[in-house]
Formats: structure tokens, sequence, C-alpha cells
């Protein structure tokens, strides 16, 4: 919302300065974006005469006049305008002047004749023909009776163009002061001063009565709430005084003429949106309110057809629709040059209503913008009587006796109870019950032995606490003391907060850096995962802002994906990331789906491979303390290797998932390197953890190592021989460590070469060598079942 | 004899004196107090004299092998010492050449400060609640009186799945789920995403991330909200931070606030990171609205309470500078390595 300071000041007297005026209404909670002053680029432009015109001796168009600019003597200045004669008054843009859009203006030659400055044109000014109409939009402004014609005075001062204009930001719960009587009223009540806001008083100089000339009907009393409607006879289109259109430019609202202003300058008054019909295009001269048919078109005032729907709501007259109810007005039934007769419309609709019709229409205006917002039908008449007053201000036509007001749905306004004291307690102050009521007053409400009632222009106001912040917001929200945290009460992390701040800590002392990913994504990304078709099933968003953001992932893969491959085409030569984050797997129908909790960790470049994430993986269980699980290959999963691949399983439910991404799933991914994915089940985790740590004395007896490389077939798993070791040896076997794996030329090409550590400690006694021996023969007994042999 | 012994000693003098190394000085020990030593032969030759002599000398004999003993010890210690010095001078290193790299996670820059925003609210004696991003209309809207049609739904452009199920606009449907479930004295904050259909550029984006606060018990009140963010802002920026509350609107509170904190560059002069204007606003709070309170299943003429919301990405872009927000989903190595 624009605020003309000029019309303000027409409601409260106030003599603060702009930027205090901004501060305190922020401060009081009308949030001022910003102010300026308007034409405040234009700098060094001045009224002049123009004293004499000749032709320039070198030029077909060019004149050389002599102006009166104030100065001691008369500026001779160069014009190519041919709209110019002499005696009228101009701006003149002087030496070192700057026109809109910031142009710098210098005294200089024109094909040899000396030019002090520039006269203007309206474009020049930042202007339009809206703001003047009696000038040419292609000329030199030619200053009218409604300027002050004063050679020299500044062109702000002596056309109006010296508002001062306040950005509001204004919150949906206060469609009130989306008008300037209701920033005025904050205002009011903001500086402590009076506001004027006299009645409106009509005189209806057509005599007659309006039912001769009007019909109306409200066939949706639902969504309309009240249509109040009046006439005006032997109309003269015209343009509005130059004080209506200067409050309108200030508004940003453009003039167009006096009936169509007067709508405007009465809906930024009042903020009630107005409208005018030409009375001959209303069929039957009746204004029916009704749901539109089915199919039904409208042409509207901005020229764009529309079809419209059965849940819309339209202004009809006896045959079709004139108006899209509360949103525009058609184009067929405006106001045209020869209009002769007008009717005012001043009616309320249901705020969703409008909100939806505008919505599918594409077509937000300032009427409906407001209708939205819930207004109240009680401002319908005032606003309509306002517009008549203008009229016969402006003298542009002759009022017909009387409205036709057909008010089917008043709306019940709450009484609240005046109850100072808990106002008190609710905010923490203490406020005297004639202060609040002081401040309750000048906002509007009432207060009587019932208690408050709010004026209808505050349809935001229901309930005592909306009453406390009335209180707060003018007592001062400063002034409130601020209590320190009173009370006891617990602070902690959860067992699941803990844990996944513990498996966070873990991962980054790994050297793993943390990523932060959507957790939306492309269908296309399961195409690029491979992910097979029936594990697909997602939560898929109905209005996504586009393709590549349509579903939320099921599984967390591609996003590790694409981080990786992003840091790639980056040329980072490696990363090793991870991300603690959510999986969405749809339940049922109409519930809400699981979101599941998974640690993601990828790595691709120098140190990556498949047994670096399997360290990591199998670290995070050491510190979960999760111990005794499973390890197998998994040979179909598409997104994988199938023989670089596998999965930790606890009680047959998968762990984790950890492997090499398969080739085709890197190339979709465009990376050329080799990649490695781990997806551990960071809830099922957390059941299974154990983060109990017992001390375990420290040994009092020496530990023997012994090496152990055995020969055996290639696809006889290491974990297999380990755990014929541990089996074999048994309590006194301590740590047994893979420290080579070896095939080639001496070795048979179907065997490899495994070689172990392996330390052995007795708690009761110093091991001796034959014991070791013992023990090592049973290993080796052991390893040799399964076909292993000692490496000679 | 005593001329021996007293040339042994000078000579052994000299020799000390003149040795280099001390494999050298172990040459002389065994030259002169070795078992075939000059001074052992001399000694030999006590039994030829007379029992007069034979203690003088035998003490002259003893004071001679510690003199020289004493020098080879003394030269010896003087040599290993120069020895070190000039083995701990070849060892010298080009101590500005770089030290070797060590690889360290990098926590991600909105955890950084959502770790430190948890922290501080921990030591506050608050609990941290979860929520579902997947969220029923109900709760995201509806509880929190923002009933269908109401224009507030506009100002959030929601991700819908279905008519009643929708991505969380924001973390205060936690606020009604908590209350649902626990009874006051409430004390909770609700970290978390939410998601609004906003285009990415460098200050939007579909995906962020908000802090919720909750604080229900009886006799709440504003000076209550007041003091628990002005401490709030004290900690993350420091003892001399004030914070201003202006006067906004959200449906679920009443009365409104939107709260800005003394530019914590300038310290309020105004300078380009506040626009000129002093304050940053960094949150959004009020007393929780009665009919919210009602939804929870807590009687709002017993109880009262505040909630606040913080937009987290907003204090780490200002914490770290970071002026385009899409770098922290871009993940780039170059960018995470830097925190």
């Amino acid at each position: 919302m624009n605020l003309s300071k000029r019309w303000l000041l027409d409601y409260v007297d106030l003599s603060v300065s702009d930027k205090t005026f901004a501060d305190e209404m922020t401060m009081s909670g009308s949030k001022v974006e910003g102010y300026h002053q308007e034409g405040e680029e234009l700098k060094n432009i001045a009224v002049g005469q123009i004293l004499s015109l000749e032709r320039h001796p070198d030029s077909d168009h060019m004149w050389i006049c002599m102006v009166d600019a104030g100065g001691s003597a008369p500026l001779q200045i160069v014009t190519g305008a041919q709209n110019l004669k002499t005696g009228d008054y101009v701006p003149v843009a002087l030496d070192d002047s700057h026109i809109a859009g910031g142009r710098h203006i210098v005294k200089g030659k024109l094909r040899g004749v000396e030019s002090n400055g520039m006269l203007c044109s309206l474009a020049e000014l930042g202007l339009t023909v809206h703001d003047f109409p009696y000038a040419i939009e292609d000329g030199i402004f030619v200053l009218g009776d409604d300027c002050e014609k004063v050679p020299g005075m500044d062109i702000h001062k002596a056309i109006g163009l010296d508002d001062i204009v306040t950005e509001f930001e204004i919150t949906s719960n206060r469609p009130d002061c989306l008008s300037v009587t209701g920033l005025a009223r904050e205002a009011a009540a903001t500086f402590d001063v009076a506001m004027k806001l006299p009645s409106p008083t009509v005189k209806c100089e057509g005599g007659e009565d309006v039912n001769n000339y009007l019909k109306v009907r409200i066939d949706s009393p639902d969504t309309c709430y009240r249509y109040d409607g009046a006439v005006v006879k032997d109309i003269k289109i015209e343009p509005s005084p130059r004080w209506l259109r200067e409050r309108l430019r200030a508004s940003g609202v453009r003039p167009i003429n006096n009936i169509v202003d007067i709508t405007n300058f009465v809906m930024l008054e009042y903020g009630q949106p107005m409208h005018a019909f030409d009375l001959r295009y209303l069929k039957g001269n009746q204004v029916i309110v009704r749901k539109a048919k089915n199919g039904e078109q409208i042409t509207t005032l901005d020229g764009t057809e529309h079809t419209l729907t059965e849940d819309m709501m339209v202004i009809a007259d006896a045959e079709a629709p004139v108006a899209v109810a509360g949103v525009m007005g058609g184009e067929y039934s405006g106001i045209m040059d020869d209009t002769t007769t007008i009717v005012f419309e001043s009616a309320c609709f249901n705020g969703f209503s409008v909100r939806s019709t505008a919505k599918k229409l594409g077509l937000r205006t300032e009427a409906s913008s407001r209708y939205e917002k819930e207004l109240d039908p009680e401002g319908c008449h005032i606003s309509l009587l306002r517009a008549l007053e203008l009229v016969e201000l402006l003298g542009a036509g002759k009022v017909i006796n009387g409205t036709v007001d057909v008010f089917p749905s008043p709306k019940n306004r709450p009484v609240i109870p005046f109850d100072p004291q808990w106002v008190n307690n609710f905010i923490g102050i203490s406020v005297s019950a004639e202060e609040q009521k002081k401040i309750l007053e000048k906002l509007g409400f009432t207060i009587d032995e019932a208690g408050i009632h709010t004026p209808y222009y505050r349809v935001d106001i229901e309930h005592k606490a909306d009453i406390s912040e009335e209180i707060a917001r003018f007592y001062g929200y400063e002034k409130i003391e601020d209590r320190a945290l009173t009370g006891e009460a617990a602070g902690f992390l959860t067992d699941k907060q803990s844990f996944e701040k513990k498996m966070s800590e873990s991962l980054l002392a790994m050297g793993l850096s943390e990523i932060a990913t959507f957790s939306f994504i492309s269908p296309k990304a399961y195409d690029k995962i491979r992910l097979p078709e029936d594990k697909r099933r997602s939560v898929v968003i109905t209005n996504p802002l586009g393709e590549d953001t349509g579903v939320m992932r099921c599984t967390i893969l591609p996003s590790m994906m694409d981080i990786l491959s992003r840091n790639y085409n980056y040329r980072n030569l490696s990363a090793s990331l991870f991300e603690i984050a959510r999986e969405y797997i749809p339940t049922e129908p109409d519930k809400l789906p699981d979101e599941n909790n998974k640690i993601a960790i990828g790595m691709y470049g120098a140190g990556a491979d498949y047994y670096a994430l399997k360290g990591i993986v199998e670290k995070l269980m050491e510190i979960a303390g999760i111990c005794g699980y499973d390890i197998a290959a998994v040979t179909d999963d598409p997104s994988f290797h199938p023989g670089r691949t596998a999965e930790l399983t606890l009680d047959g439910k998968r762990l984790a998932i950890l492997g090499e991404i398969h080739p085709d799933v890197t190339e979709n991914y465009g990376m050329k390197c080799k990649t490695y994915v781990a997806i551990l089940d960071f809830d099922y985790m957390c059941r299974v953890k154990n983060m109990v740590r017992v001390y375990h004395a420290l040994p009092k007896f020496p530990a023997t190592t012994r090496d152990l490389a055995v020969v055996c077939d290639r696809a006889t798993p290491v974990l297999t021989l380990e755990k014929a070791i541990k089996n074999a040896i048994g309590k006194t076997l301590e740590k047994v460590e893979l420290f080579d794996v070896y095939t080639g030329e001496q070795i048979a090409a179907d065997k490899k070469s495994v070689a172990f550590n392996i330390r052995l400690r007795s708690a009761e006694k110093t091991l001796t060598d034959e014991e070791a021996d013992t023990a090592m023969q049973k290993a080796m007994q052991a390893l040799s079942e399964l076909g292993a042999s000692l490496r000679s | 004899m005593r001329e021996k012994l007293e040339e042994i000693k000078s000579a052994a003098s000299r020799l000390i004196e003149e040795a280099d190394a001390p494999a050298a000085l172990e040459e002389l020990r065994v030259k002169f107090l070795g078992k075939k030593g000059e001074l052992t032969s001399i000694l030999k030759m006590m039994g030829k004299l007379s029992a007069e002599e034979r203690p003088a000398m035998g003490q002259l004999a003893n004071t001679v092998r510690a003199e020289i003993e004493k020098r080879i010890d003394e030269k010896s210690a003087e040599l290993k010492a120069k020895e070190k010095e000039i083995r701990l001078r070849a060892e010298t290193l080009d101590i500005t050449a770089p030290g070797k790299p060590v690889a360290i996670g990098h926590k991600h820059p909105l955890s950084i400060v959502l770790d430190e925003v948890k922290e501080i609210f921990l030591g506050m004696g608050f609990q941290i609640a979860d929520g579902p991003e997947v969220e029923y209309d109900y709760y995201n809207f509806e509880a929190l009186n923002i009933p269908k049609g109401h224009p507030a739904r506009d100002t959030q452009d929601t991700f819908y799945i279905t008519d009643n199920i929708l991505l969380r606009t924001q973390t205060s449907p936690v606020q009604v789920r908590v209350m649902e479930q626990q009874k006051p004295p409430i004390r909770v904050i609700a970290p978390g995403r939410v998601y609004r259909s906003d285009a990415v550029d460098a200050t939007h984006s579909p995906i962020f991330h908000q802090i919720e606060g909750l604080v229900v018990d009886k006799g709440i009140t504003m000076s209550d909200l007041k003091g628990n963010l002005l401490a709030l802002a004290k900690r993350l920026y420091g003892e001399q931070t004030r914070i201003r509350l202006r006067p906004h609107h959200f449906p679920f509170t009443e009365p409104s606030c939107e709260i800005d904190v003394s530019c914590f560059r300038c310290g309020g002069k105004g300078c380009p990171m506040c626009k000129g204007e002093g304050w940053i606003e960094i949150l959004g709070a009020g007393m929780v609205h009665p009919k919210v309170l009602q939804n929870g299943g807590i009687d709002p003429d017993v109880y009262s309470g505040y909630a606040f919301g913080i937009g987290l990405e907003r204090l780490v872009m200002f914490r770290f500078n970071i002026d385009d927000m899409r770098l922290l989903y871009d993940n780039d190595m170059r960018f995470l390595e830097q925190f």
C-alpha cells in the first residue's frame, strides 16, 4: 500500500518528519518498507515563460526561444517541439539539471546556436498524459491553469509533484489498512492526534427514485453479503481535477476519467472496492448477483476474454454477466466517453469465493486482493455515499434519490469482554483501564457494560488476545520488560538424537564431509540409478516446481549420486561425503508416508575403494556397538556392481548396503571414475545399538604374535578363513588381522595367498611357545579343512 | 718412580686434550688405565719399593689414576656434547615448509549453526522435538488457525500431495503435535526442513530449514518471550546485543511480532549488512493463539505460551557472509571445506 502524505493529512494533523513517521508507524504495527518524494530524481527544473519564438536559421524544425525562468535575464533555449507559443508556461531544465531517467542536462550548442537548458515534455518529468490530460505526449508540457505559473518556481511545487509516498507492508489480517483512512486511524493512535473523517453528505440533485432505474437481486446470499447500488444521470465524462489525480498518482493508480477515478478514489480512501456500470448496457436495468453458468463468457475491462465456471460469482443483467464479482468489470458495460447514466456498485462478497475465482482466472486486482481478506458488508454504504458526494463535488452528474440496498447477510460482530487485568497479565504489563480504553477508542472501538464493540472495518478482532495486541502495540512493545526464563526444566537429547550426533561426529572424524540435499527429486533419477520399477513407489507432489522436483525420494541414493557427480564435474579430484537424511515411503492412501532416516556415505577419487568404504561402515557399527551382523554379497542390485557389493544384516534385516556403484549408473551421472556408496539404516541401527561401554582389565601377560600365510581357492572368502581361525583357537585368540592377499605368478591361477597376523594371549599366564604352536596347529588344521594349505 | 708417574700424568693430560673423538679417548683409557696400561705396569713395580716409600707412592699413583679418569670423563662429556650439537645442527629442518595435510571431515554450515542453536536451547532447559515433513493439512494450517481459504495460505505457496496431505510449509505444525502428546509445562524447539514452492534463486529455495520454539505454562507472558529471545540473541551474537520487537501478524500467535537484533556487524550504527537500519530481522514470534492451544488440547484459560520461528538459512548466511543460498545445497567440496 502506497500512502500519499498529502492525502493522509486530509484526515490527521501530523507534524513529524517523514523518518519519524516511518519509524513510529513500523513500531506500532504498520510496517514501512520505505518512503520517497515524488519526482525526486528531477533536479534544477523550474517554470519558465516563453517570451519569444523564432526559427533556427540552420534547421527546418527547431525553434530558438527566449524564456523567462525567473533569472535576472531571459534564457535562450533551443527546442525541437512544435506545440509552443509565446506566453506559454513550460518546465525548463536549467543548466546542470537532471530529468527523468537520470539524464543530466547542461548548456551547449544546437547546430551552432547556444541553448542554456531544455524545455521538458511530460515523459521527461516522469509523467504521462493521465497525470495532466490536457497536455500532449509528443511535445513540451504546457502548464495549465491547475499549475502555479510563476517563472523560476521549482517544478515540483508548481505542478504538485512533491508528495511524499510511504510504502507499507500490510499483513493479510488488516484489509482496513489497505486504505488511507485505515492508515490515518493507525497514525492518529500512534501519534495521539485527532482523526477528522466527516460523514459524506449527498444532495441528490437528480431527484426521482432510484428504484425506477435499477433492480437488484442476490441469488447467492452465502457469497454476496450485500449489494448497494446508486444511479447518477446527466453524466459528463471528463478528467478529474488535479487534487484527485495527484492523490491517485501518489497511490500508484492511473487517473482515467472522473467516474472511474471516483471509484478508485473511494476504494483507496475506505478500502471498499467500487464499480461503475453504464446503465445503457444493463439489460432490463437489472443487476443479478449469481453463480456463473459453466461456459459463460465475459470480456473484462483489460480486454481479455474469460470462460467462466459455475463456482465463480458474476454480476449479471437480465441476460448475461456484466462483471466478475469482486474481481473486474466487463468491457461491454464499462464507462465510456459518451456514457450518460451510471450505476455505482458498492458490494461485499465472500473472500474465499473471490480469491479462488481471481486465482483461476489469473486476474488478481486491487479489488480482489481486498475482498479476499473478507471485508465487512457494513462498509458498503458509507463508501457509496462518499462516491456520490464526490460526483456532486466534481459536478460529474446528477445523483438520483436513494440507493438500492440489498443486504441479506449482515455479519455478527463479536462483543469482547473488556478485561484490562487479563490483558496486563497476558502481556506482562500494567496499563490502567482508562489508558486501555483510550487506546481502543482511538482505534474506533466502543466500550460499554456489555464489553468491547469492534468497528466494522476491524475484521481481525475476535478474541481478547486480539485486544491485548492492540493495547500492547500502542503501549509500545519496547516498553514490555524482558523477564528471564523461570521455572525448572531439563533439556537433554533423546536417545535417537544423541545417536545421530554420535554417528555424525564419527563420520566427520573419519574425514567425511557433511552435505545437505533436496529431499525431492526427479522421477527420472530412478532411471539413472536403474531402480527396478516395483521399487519406485514414491510420494508424488501434485504441483511441483518442475519435473526435476516431482517426487519425494524413496531412496537417498540419487541425492548422493547427484552431489558426487556435481563435485566430479567441478573437477574436484576426490570427495568423501555423508548425509543423515530421510527417505519417504508411501503407506496407505490418505495416510502419511513413513519417513525413514538413512546414513548415506559416498566417495570417489584417491583413497576411495570398496575396502575404504567397508572400513568406515565397520567402524560405525563398532562405534554403535553393533556386532554379530552377517555380511553377504549382493549380486542383483542394479544400482551396484554385482561383484563388489555387500549387505550387512542382523537378525535377517538389512543394516546396510555398501559397494561400488554399477558402471552403467556412474555413466548415467557422467562420471568416469569408480564411485562408492553405502546406505545405512539409521533407525534400525538406533534400535539395535549398544552404547554401553564396560572397562576390560588391561592384559597382565605378554601376547605372542604369529604370522600365518595360506594358499586357498580364490573364491574362498577371507571372512570364512577368519571365522575358522577364531573357532579353532578359541579363547586365547586375541586378534586375527588380515595383512596381505596375493595372487600372481608364484601362485596357481585359481588360488590366492592370504596372510594373517595372529595375536594370542592368556589372561592367566604367559603362553609358552609350545602352547602357541599348538594353537597355530589347530588353526592350520581348521584352514586345511577349507582346502587351504600352508604357503611354502 | 715418582718421575715416571708425573710423566704419565702429563703425557695423559696432553693426549686427552688432543683427543678429538670418543673412540680415541677409549684408546687412551686402555693405554693408561687398562690392565696392560702404563699406570698398571708402573704399579706392578711397586713391589720393588721400600715399605716406607710404598704408601706415599701408592697414594700418588691413585691420585694420578683418579686425575686421568676425571680428565677422560670430562673430555668425553665435552666431545659428546660437541658431537650432539653437530648432529642436531645437521638435523635442522626447513620449518617453513608446509605441514602434512590432515584429512578431517567438514560439518555442513547449516549443521554448524543448528547445533549451536540447539545447544543454547538445551542449556535453557528446552527439549528437541521432531515432526513429519509430509504433513496433514490439519496440522500445517487448520490447527494453526489458518482454515481453508484463509489469505495467509497464499503467502505460503504449498506443495500438495493430496487434498489433505502436503509438504509442511513451516515447522509450526510440530507445536500442535507436541501439545497433543505433552502436557504443560512445555519447553521445546523443533528444527527441521520446510517446503514452499519458491523458485530457486540467491535468497529463495523450495526447501529450507526453520527452528520452531514453543513454551507453554501457567502465567507465561510476552515478557517471558522477550527475555527468552533476548537471551538467545546474546548467546548468538554477544552480550552487547539488543533486540527489538515489531508488531506483525501470524494467524497462530496473538499478539505477534517480528524480532530484529541490533546489527552484529556495526552494533546498530548502520552499515551495508543491515542496509543502514542498524537492525536485522531474524525471527517471528508471538503469544500462542488461544485457538491453537485449544486445538492442542490445552485450556487457554489456565495456560498461556509463546512460540517463535527462526529461519536457519538466514542465520547461516549472516554468520558466514554467504551471499547465495544455492551454495548451501550445491555441496561443492571447495565450499564445504571452508567450514
